[in-house]
């Protein structure tokens, strides 16, 4: 990439520099938050991973395994919110992004370095609260907390609420020093149209957590009030409306779909072009699309709702928006194969990662369109079908991303090299186990099985068990991983500066980087994939 | 791939009884043929450019071909058709499910955590079980007495969320004979999955028969009444009357005039605790039981209809 400025060739560097828990916990280098993003997300991860093992076994049979139904809705509840506000939406950005988009633009750290650290303790502080709900009278609504059974429940909706809410915080917080880092600290010669497209789809989702998420925060907000006082917005029994909620919940939470699933396709198309060694094709319309979709994200979230009561027309105008997206997701899919197209393709284990994104998330696509379509919609709207199709997309997609984003970044964080073979495994294993849990899901709800289920009719069994197993499978897989890298960490062979070859900024520093990144400011002159 | 074929969608699919569950079935055939031709294209084109352009050595040189406008035209205007016919198909369908009959046979659907109450105009009511003639307009008005549920008969491909303070309608004419699921799919609480009706498609003739027999209902005994609506209200779902076994709550087999462990001390049951049980469940909770479980059918029921079930109760040796 044009003139390339070499990090230092010394072993300092910034996890050796400073020591000690205060240089960690006051810290304001992008990559030390950045990897205390990951410690804690992990963390989150693992707790959500176990809650959906629990999912899994009592849904082994029909009838009580072992789970009251009572428990069975807390730890779907448990599952669904942390997995989404406390693992996926923050996952890739905060983790990622925080490390490699300002080493990806050239930059020295993020534009506001003391925000971003206050982003950190700000998500760890609802991370707390919503921990804590679970050891007061826990939470039963399900992740999206539909009202009125969000106001009636004498669960502790209020507490776990105020959490999302202030994670939400974080998640704005860290959006707007993203955009501000991508306009102002790009380094010489690196236009817009320059940056890598990881930056790409890091901008395109902060824009969405600066404009979507204060509707999530009044909305949760308005449910406390509901709780608190009741003023009646949501309650039909003091004449409000309970459908307004999911309006405005779905206002959020389908854009916030996208805050998942952008960053990974940024990964993806960094993966794609590296194992390739081949320029991206269709930089603008990857760079567009990313935009496109974000902008017109916001007009489809009335496809949630096709059943709910809302009008005809209502569903006919998001039904049509919602097949819009499709374009732009379609475009990105022939761009990642069009950049396959004469490339000189090699299997490291990121790689493998983003083909298993590519194939899974086809599918995840495919069966979006089909629920956009309405009359096939109102049969599968709330069944299993729905919960397989966004698994497909959430952990298919951005799982399978951030996974490949892991052992692609790894050497450049830690200075290390993963064992690429046991790392492949951890593929192999997460894939299959994957297609094993979900696929036969879509099944289920085809044959009407309803979603958040805690007993089932006998018809239902087999294909149940087969899924349960294959959860077994993809804990194995995220066992195996962090195996690896804890290996990789202790015992793993010292990484180069370019283990992949790779053409973007990050990889002409030093691995790991020094603390401000490059011992001299980089200049651009070339693109990012030129290869 | 035998079952992509529209005549063996259904092999996924629950029987289609209702005319709108053909018309949803020829649909979704398109779709899993369309979906599965796109998959092939994408994960297919993936797997064969992988394997064809593998690395062969490390000097390999690979083209700079950053774009190609007309491929690129051509693969957004080409899904775009595809998902346009996709989304009018699918509107129709919608449409016409949406469309009620002008003179439909009308049924109200209540539901409440977690049974559906059902009433005909003739005043009969039932719970849990829809009866209906075949080949007729029906047309079901439809509310909720607490949160969101959502009435969902996978045979016929209808489903419409069902809300407390205002009424959702949902129509469908079936075809065939038989008995099919209604599942609740809005989640609703604890015995959200328990809340499972049946719908029962028979013919004229058994239909007027049921709705003749149904109606005597208030020239029974006593006692008998009670267990009709011990029935009705759905009480049998979580109280086991034949046995001693734990459902959601106590069984009730056996208990009149036995001593019982409650939040508030030991009672007899008798008369007065079972009508306060019933009125007020909160008041005196079996030791082992949860509170807020049971809802209050205070204003649900009038004094006879409470004294039938206590009457039934008492019966239960």
């Amino acid at each position: 990439m044009g003139t390339a400025a070499h990090g230092s060739n010394s072993n300092v560097n910034y996890l050796n520099e400073f020591k000690g828990i205060k240089s960690w916990l006051l810290s304001l280098d992008h990559k030390r938050i950045g990897l205390m993003y990951m410690i804690s997300i992990l963390t989150f991860f693992f707790v959500g991973g176990i809650m959906a093992l629990l999912i899994r076994y009592e849904l082994f049979a029909p009838g009580k395994q072992l789970l009251s139904p009572d428990q069975y809705n807390q730890v779907m509840t448990y599952h669904g919110a942390m997995m989404v506000f406390m693992v996926i939406v923050p996952g890739i950005p905060a983790i990622l992004g925080n490390f490699f988009l300002p080493l990806q633009i050239g930059a020295a750290d993020v534009a506001f370095p003391k925000l971003n650290l206050a982003s950190w303790y700000v998500f760890m502080f609802g991370a707390a609260i919503a921990i804590s709900t679970f050891f007061s009278t826990k939470v039963d609504t399900g992740w999206t907390f539909y009202t009125p059974y969000s106001i009636k429940t004498g669960t502790a909706v209020v507490a776990m609420v105020l959490a999302a809410f202030v994670m939400g915080m974080s998640s704005i917080l860290t959006g707007l020093n993203f955009i501000v880092t991508v306009h102002k600290l790009r380094a010489p010669g690196m236009t817009m149209f320059k940056v890598p497209l990881f930056v790409w789809a890091i901008y395109s989702t902060a824009i969405l957590q600066v404009i979507a998420t204060p509707v999530l925060a009044i909305t949760l907000l308005l449910l406390a009030a509901e709780r608190l006082f009741g003023v009646g917005v949501f309650d039909p029994a003091l004449g409000g409306d309970p459908v307004l909620f999911q309006h405005f919940f779905w206002f959020y939470s389908h854009p916030a779909v996208y805050i998942m699933i952008l960053p990974a396709m940024g990964i993806v198309s960094e993966l794609i072009s590296a194992f390739s060694h081949k320029v991206i094709f269709g930089y603008k319309a990857i760079a567009y699309s990313s935009l496109g979709i974000a902008a017109v994200s916001f007009i489809v979230w009335g496809h949630h709702m096709f059943v709910s009561g809302q009008s005809e027309i209502a569903g006919v105008l998001f039904s049509f928006l919602t097949m819009l997206v499709g374009v732009p997701t379609a475009i990105k899919m022939f761009n990642w194969l069009a950049t396959l197209y004469r490339g000189s393709v090699t299997f490291y284990s990121p790689m493998l990662y983003a083909l298993g994104f590519l194939f899974l998330f086809a599918i995840g696509g495919v069966t979006g369109i089909m629920l956009a379509s309405m009359g096939v919609d109102v049969h599968f709207h709330d069944t299993y079908f729905v919960v397989a199709h966004f698994h497909y997309v959430m952990v298919g997609g951005t799982l399978m991303a951030l996974m490949g984003g892991f052992y692609y970044w790894f050497p450049k964080m830690f200075g290390k090299m993963v064992d690429d073979r046991l790392a492949r495994m951890t593929f192999v294993l997460i894939f299959i186990g994957f297609n094993v849990t979900f696929f036969p899901q879509f099944i289920l709800g085809a044959m009407g099985m309803p979603r958040r289920y805690f007993d089932y009719i006998a018809p239902y069994e087999s294909l149940n068990k087969i899924s349960t197993m294959g959860s077994w499978l993809i804990a194995s897989g995220f066992l195996l991983s962090l195996y690896a890298m804890i290996k990789a960490l202790k015992s793993g062979e010292k990484a180069p500066s370019n283990p992949w070859g790779a053409k973007t900024l990050e990889w002409q520093t030093s691995s790991p980087p020094p603390h401000f990144n490059f011992d001299k400011k980089p200049t651009v002159t070339g693109g990012p994939y030129d290869y | 791939m035998f079952w992509l074929s529209p005549a063996h969608a259904q092999t996924f699919m629950p029987t289609a009884a209702s005319d709108i569950a053909g018309d949803v079935d020829n649909l979704y055939s398109f779709l899993l043929i369309s979906s599965f031709i796109s998959c092939v294209i994408l994960i297919g084109g993936m797997i064969y450019f992988v394997y064809k352009y593998r690395r062969k050595s490390p000097n390999d040189k690979t083209p700079r071909i950053t774009h190609n406008n007309f491929l690129e035209f051509l693969w957004s205007f080409i899904p775009l058709v595809i998902f346009m016919v996709i989304f009018a198909w699918g509107w129709k369908v919608y449409h016409d499910m949406r469309s009620m009959p002008e003179n439909g046979l009308e049924i109200h659907v209540t539901g409440k955590q977690w049974a559906w109450e059902i009433q005909y105009k003739s005043g009969v009511t039932t719970s849990n079980e829809v009866v209906v003639p075949i080949d007729t307009d029906v047309k079901l008005i439809m509310t909720s007495r607490d949160v969101l549920h959502s009435f969902y008969v996978p045979s016929f491909r209808i489903k419409q969320d069902v809300i407390p303070g205002r009424y959702t309608t949902l129509w469908f004419n079936s075809n065939k004979l038989g008995e099919f699921h209604i599942f609740c799919t809005e989640y609703c609480g604890t015995s959200h999955s328990g809340m499972i009706g049946k719908l029962r498609v028979v013919t004229r003739e058994d239909y007027d028969k049921w709705l003749e027999q149904e109606s005597k209902f208030s020239t029974l005994p006593i006692a008998e009444r009670g267990a009709k609506l011990f029935q009705n209200k759905a009480c049998a779902s979580c109280h086991s009357v034949v046995d001693s076994s734990v459902r959601v709550g106590p069984a009730l087999y056996q208990k009149f005039g036995k001593q019982q462990i409650t939040s508030a001390g030991e009672v007899t049951v008798d008369e007065e605790y079972l009508r306060e049980s019933i009125l007020n469940p909160n008041a005196k909770i079996v030791k082992g039981f949860n509170p807020n479980i049971m809802p209050s059918f205070q204003g649900q029921l009038n004094e006879a209809e409470l004294l039938a079930i206590i009457e039934y109760i008492k019966g239960l040796k």
